[in-house]
């Protein structure tokens, strides 16, 4: 029972960051009425388009609104759109992808011919247009079209990994036994696979909060403050040319670091290979063995590649 | 007319339990299983010998119902199977042993989960109480005492000897009527290979098992078979009692089998039969 710290120092430095992320998205709104007596609308003009000072942290707009106000409350937005975008994409790519995978016949060609054409749908054209259409899409909508483009990759990858499991000794054996292929499938299967899905659902949040940025900042993507609407109304008042970098970059850093925090969870993930974390009590660590265990199986098989 | 009717050994009693008649299975192009009967009979070990390739697993694979013959039937009491549908009534009857210990388990299971779903599937056992008292029984039949000890493992936790007891046992908790046991000891040590094979000879002589021992290892058929197969390119060339085969092959492939095998007197089975349990 070796736990290789070193290993996992990546993968806990970027769960760590993930989660501050989200905590941030959580508190954020509280902090900026409750700690900061203040909106993210409000605006100061005592300081306008001031840097920044005791008074305003990181600077105001060009129409006197804190910056910090309105990271904290776009944290929200970003994050929350992220996960629950994450969410929807990760379900419907694991039921159609390890349904697929692991029932194979006619069920696996017409869900995976469903997966394909997905898939060649140019995804954020697509997402420009509909939410474009829409006009204003609520929080809600966003994270539901997004999570809608989104989840053909995984849905490949992991009709993968369940097509290999279909052909290990192991399910053939329980089948055998007289188990129902439902009950391989959830109670025996799945168990192999949640660690890459946890693995996938962390890199789907960070290209949900990206996709929210891309429409946001495209003025697509509803009224909802976050990280992509500061930047987008940032750009828009020509903060780059006024030199007011507090307003345009501070967003930006927190979507690349939460980026590079999935980035640091994924090589983690792909480092591991000792399989011996059985003892470790953390969740996490639990979903890391599983995940470990399926990356060496993976590397065993050579199943296809990895998600788009 | 079948190979079985040519020769019928005195070892048999009653009628066969399960029976694969005129089968036949091809991959592809290639014919995998060609026009094979088998009867397997209660109380009576079965082996099947021949080189890799003759269609050994295929063949297990037809009585377990994982492939469809392209010809012929599989009978369970005299009444052909049908291959659609769940089979768990099948399934109570017949149980497979895979080859190998280290992929035939859930490495995420614990040995409890092993064999309390074999024993819940088939309705052996129910509540938490009883089915654990069943699933220590059973371990305990396999020699892993005390079973109590074994209930929380995990497979990787196991040595492969001990991981191929747990799927004996979990084939065991069904109370099945017949094995079919693919190359059960290949993978294993051979210290521990008698092991395995005496407690086959033991379900065959406390349950009345009718069991199928695949193998390649001509001696360790001797020691433990009623009867042996001989299969070659997907047919049984042969089939006689141990002792009559051993003593007087009657096919040219079964005479070049045995003098390729080793001097019984100097492999394991002969010179320690009773073996090492583990
Ligand atoms: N799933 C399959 N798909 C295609 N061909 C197969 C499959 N299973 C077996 N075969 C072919 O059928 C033939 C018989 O294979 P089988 O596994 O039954 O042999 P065997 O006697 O069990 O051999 P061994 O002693 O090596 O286990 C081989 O030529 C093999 O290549
Ligand atoms: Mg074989």
């Amino acid at each position: 029972m070796r736990i290789r710290l070193p290993r996992s120092a990546r993968v806990r430095v970027g769960l760590g960051v993930f989660l501050f992320f989200c905590l941030v998205g959580v508190i954020g709104p509280w902090i900026v009425t409750h700690v900061m007596h203040t909106t993210a609308e409000h605006s100061d003009f005592n300081a306008v388009a001031a840097g920044p000072s005791w008074h305003h942290l990181l600077g105001t707009t060009t129409s006197g609104q804190d910056c910090l106000a309105q990271l904290l409350e776009g944290a929200r937005g970003s994050v929350f759109v992220g996960l629950l975008s994450g969410f929807i994409a990760m379900a419907l790519a694991a039921l159609v992808g390890v349904t697929a995978g692991f029932t194979g016949g006619i069920t696996d060609r017409l869900l995976n011919a469903f997966a394909n054409v997905v898939m060649t749908l140019p995804s954020f054209i697509l997402l420009i247009i509909v939410a474009g259409y829409i006009n204003s899409p609520s929080i809600l909508l966003s994270s539901a079209i997004i999570g809608l483009v989104e989840w053909p990759g995984g849905a490949r990858y992991l009709r993968a990994q369940a097509m290999s499991m279909r052909g290990r000794d192991f399910t053939t054996a329980l089948i055998a036994i007289g188990e129902s292929r439902w009950r391989i499938l959830v109670v025996e299967v799945m168990p192999h696979l949640t660690g890459i899905i946890s693995a996938m659902f962390l890199r789907a949040v960070v290209a949900g909060v990206f996709a929210q940025a891309g429409l946001a900042f495209l003025g697509i993507g509803g009224s909802t403050v976050s990280w992509g609407f500061v930047i987008g109304a940032a750009q828009q008042h020509g903060a780059i040319g006024l030199g007011l970098w507090w307003w345009y970059v501070p967003p930006g850093l927190c979507i690349a670091l939460l980026g590079t925090a999935t980035a640091l969870v994924n090589f983690g993930v792909d480092e591991v290979s000792n399989p011996a974390l059985r003892n470790a009590s953390s969740g996490v660590r639990k979903a890391m063995k599983r995940a470990e265990r399926e990356l060496a199986a993976r590397r065993s098989q050579e199943t296809e590649g990895a998600t788009a | 007319m079948t190979v079985a009717d040519q020769n019928p050994p005195s070892v048999r009693t009653g009628s066969p339990v399960l029976e694969a008649r005129g089968v036949s299975c091809a991959f592809g192009q290639r014919t995998a299983v060609d026009d094979v009967s088998l009867a397997l009979y209660p109380g009576t070990i079965t082996a099947l010998v021949g080189e890799s390739g003759s269609g050994k697993t295929t063949l297990a694979r037809l009585f377990a119902l994982f492939y469809r013959p392209s010809a012929g039937e599989i009978l369970l009491d005299g009444k052909p199977v049908s291959a659609r549908g769940r089979k768990v009534d099948y399934y109570g009857q017949v149980q497979m042993i895979f080859q190998d210990p280290f992929s035939s388990l859930n490495s995420l299971k614990r040995i409890r989960h092993v064999l309390s779903r074999a024993l819940a599937v088939h309705g052996k056992a129910s509540g938490r109480r009883e089915t654990d008292a069943k699933v220590v029984e059973f371990l305990e039949r396999v020699s892993l005492t005390p079973g109590s000890q074994y209930l929380d493992k995990y497979p990787d936790e196991l040595s492969g000897g001990q991981r191929q007891r747990i799927s004996i046992a979990r084939s065991l908790s069904v109370e099945p009527r017949v094995l079919l046991a693919d190359e059960p000891t290949s993978m294993l040590d051979a210290s521990i290979r008698v092991g395995i094979l005496n407690l086959l000879r033991k379900q065959r002589d406390e349950e009345g098992l009718a069991v199928l021992y695949i193998t390649h290892d001509i001696a360790s058929a001797r020691y433990l078979a009623d009867e042996i197969c001989v299969m070659k390119d997907g047919r049984i060339v042969e089939r006689a009692p141990t002792e009559q085969l051993i003593t007087d092959p009657q096919h040219p492939y079964t005479q070049q089998l045995l003098a390729a095998a080793p001097d019984p007197s100097r492999t394991a089975w002969a010179s320690n039969p009773e073996g090492e349990v583990r």
